[in-house]
């Protein structure tokens, strides 16, 4: 009897865990070879662990390593390439959390999956040891898990001590004007960096991971240090000046009165993968510029 | 003030006697009065009072005191910069939404009709998507890419309504220019999913926020630009009260009443589209204006043009000030797109405005 209720309740413990679970990611048993990653974050840890030459396919959005760019491109969140997909025959496939149809697809097929999502700093690292586990590389991904968090410390330990600026940080704004404002708000991978970087967020209190912001916002919220982002290619000098200008309109932001606009290109901020520790540098550097003398 | 239809479709004026048979001069400058006091006074309650509002507090006293330096005065800023301006565009945009609206609802003679029937809108949002998309950087007196592009697109579909307006026989015209301009719209509908779908991640975020309307201007220049184009189109409105009355109750009988109908149609459709193209490139593409506040006016005032403009200018712009007002402050410090709640606010009342006289 009591064996019987025991491989009962284990039975039913077996079922929830299977449950929990989405079947496919547990069925991977064996390291898989033909990696699809559609996740431009994911992609950077493969390579980043030593696993770049598994990679099949990738996203629409990868641009990092260069490698990636011989590789099949199958779509993005909002596209993925089905077909392209199946055809490649992959025995993994790194899909975004969001992607549900996707993922009901590769299920019918077949086709293992990990999904991936990320909602703050600290799962970078975790991802990519979880990744690596999942891949048969565990002790691969512990290490470079290691180092991406050992690197935002050292970031961590040598603005420490400084007087932290209140800051705001735009990816996103209408060129010439002062419209269309997108700002990290306080919660996010952005959000994080910044205030890892030795800055606090003006926006802290608002725990979004986008907000857009009116001019009367920017006005009411006084930032000490306002850090633009832009990705793709970089921009000449003229043109960066003439952005800087732009915010002249508002003259009572502390940031503008002492000059404290800084533009950044660069991809590092809108791919949450082991390039954030060069994100997080760069943001020090801009808030701190003297920690790094 | 006298409604003369009692079907439930009084907003639309089916019975057209009753509209040539207008009381005479003297009660019409009358009724012209009391619309423009009316709807006047609360177009500029809306004016004087929404920026003394916002997600912030500001002390009136800081805001005009003179001891302080402007550069150190954040009040100021706030009421000169983010404030006034913002309430000048949603003036500006909401009194040209509903002017193009009334205009394009009697000259196609659908009360369906609004701003973005004919494509303009579309035009000006397409204008926009590619500046957002391409990352256009020209700047031209203090104006910035995005609104350029965006008049120019509308200009672009102005270009080819008007040429199907002229190439059209006479007799089945508006319902060939409706037609013309529902396709057009889903055309130029599709060119911009395309590029959606041709722009990046943040691209397509900034797009999308883009279509959402916002009156945030930050300045007082791309006001003063969209006002070129706006008081031109002004002027041809300005030209169209009488006529409109006319070609609302049909095209034949108005040639019959001696009115150049052709001219009357062309002046009528590039004045409301330089409108509804000044504004959608100011604002974007905000909903449910165009559409509704001639309606609403139309309700108090009857059905004359010459007292449903002026009325619909200063109730679209009361209307579209009130609606930014709470856009700023529902949900402070964040702020909702000004086109969710003209929607949000509108749509109800209109309804309840509707169904209530049924």
């Amino acid at each position: 009897m009591r064996t019987a209720l025991s491989s009962l309740l284990l039975a039913v413990a077996l079922i929830i865990a299977g449950e929990a679970r989405p079947a496919s990611q547990s069925s991977g048993d064996t390291a898989p070879r033909r990696i699809v990653s559609l996740v431009p974050a994911t992609t950077e840890m493969l390579y980043a662990m030593g696993a770049g030459s598994r990679l099949i396919g990738v996203g629409s959005y990868d641009r990092f390593p260069r490698d990636v760019e011989s590789l099949p491109k199958l779509g993005g969140l909002l596209d993925p390439n089905t077909e392209q997909l199946l055809a490649l025959r992959p025995d993994l496939v790194i899909v975004y959390d969001t992607q549900a149809e996707l993922r009901q697809r590769l299920e019918r097929a077949r086709i293992p999956m990990w999904s991936y999502s990320l909602k703050a700093l600290p799962d970078v690292a975790a991802t990519m040891r979880a990744l690596g586990a999942r891949i048969g590389m565990a002790s691969a991904g512990e290490s470079a898990a290691g180092r991406i968090e050992a690197q935002l410390r050292a970031v961590q330990a040598r603005v420490a001590g400084r007087p932290r600026p209140r800051s705001l940080l735009i990816f996103g704004r209408e060129s010439g004007a002062l419209r269309g404002i997108n700002a990290s708000g306080g919660y996010g991978f952005l959000h994080d960096l910044l205030e890892l970087a030795g800055a606090v967020d003006v926006l802290s209190d608002i725990k979004q991971a986008a907000v857009p912001m009116s001019s009367e916002m920017v006005l009411a919220r006084r930032p000490d240090v306002i850090i633009e982002l832009h990705y793709g290619e970089a921009w000449p000098a003229n043109r960066l000046d003439a952005e800087r200008r732009v915010w002249s309109g508002l003259p009572s932001v502390p940031a503008v009165r002492n000059n404290r606009i800084h533009l950044l290109t660069g991809d590092e901020f809108v791919v949450p993968g082991p390039r954030v520790t060069l994100a997080a540098e760069r943001l020090a550097r801009t808030i701190h510029p003297d920690a790094f003398r | 003030m006298s409604r003369q239809a009692t079907s439930p479709w009084c907003l639309w004026p089916e019975h057209a006697d009753t509209v040539t048979t207008a009381p005479r001069g003297s009660s019409v400058r009358t009724r012209l009065l009391w619309t423009v006091a009316g709807f006047g006074a609360l177009a500029l309650a809306a004016i004087t009072l929404a920026p003394l509002a916002g997600s912030t507090d500001v002390s009136l006293a800081r805001v005009f005191d003179r001891t302080l330096p402007y550069a150190d005065n954040i009040d100021a800023q706030i009421f000169f910069v983010a404030r006034l301006p913002r309430v000048l565009a949603a003036a500006l945009v909401g009194s040209s939404l509903a002017l193009s609206g009334v205009v394009f609802q009697a000259l196609l003679r659908n009360p369906l009709a609004s701003p973005d029937t004919l494509g303009v809108s579309a035009g000006a949002s397409l204008g926009a998507m590619l500046a957002i998309t391409f990352g256009a950087d020209v700047s031209l007196f203090g104006l910035s890419a995005i609104p350029m592009a965006s008049f120019t697109g509308s200009l672009g579909a102005l270009t080819i309504v008007y040429g199907l307006s002229v190439v059209r026989r006479s007799g089945t015209s508006t319902m060939v220019l409706l037609l013309g301009g529902v396709t057009l719209t889903a055309l130029l509908s599709a060119i911009m999913g395309f590029v959606q779908f041709m722009a990046d991640f943040t691209q397509t975020f900034r797009n999308v926020r883009w279509m959402m309307g916002s009156l945030d201007v930050a300045s007082y220049s791309p006001i003063v630009a969209a006002l070129v184009p706006t008081a031109v189109a002004w002027g041809g409105f300005a030209t169209l009260p009488r006529v409109l009355d006319l070609i609302s109750l049909g095209a034949e009988s108005a040639a019959a009443r001696g009115v150049d109908v052709r001219r009357a149609e062309r002046v009528a459709l590039v004045s409301a589209s330089l409108a509804t193209g000044a504004a959608v490139s100011l604002a974007g593409p905000v909903a449910f204006v165009g559409i509704v506040v001639p309606h609403l006016v139309r309700l108090v005032v009857g059905a004359d043009h010459r007292l449903v403009l002026p009325g619909s200018a200063l109730f679209g712009a009361a209307l579209l000030i009130a609606c930014d007002l709470v856009a700023r402050t529902a949900m402070a410090p964040l702020e909702l797109p000004v086109g969710i709640v003209t929607a949000l606010v509108g749509g109800p009342v209109f309804l309840w405005l509707l169904f209530r006289r049924t």
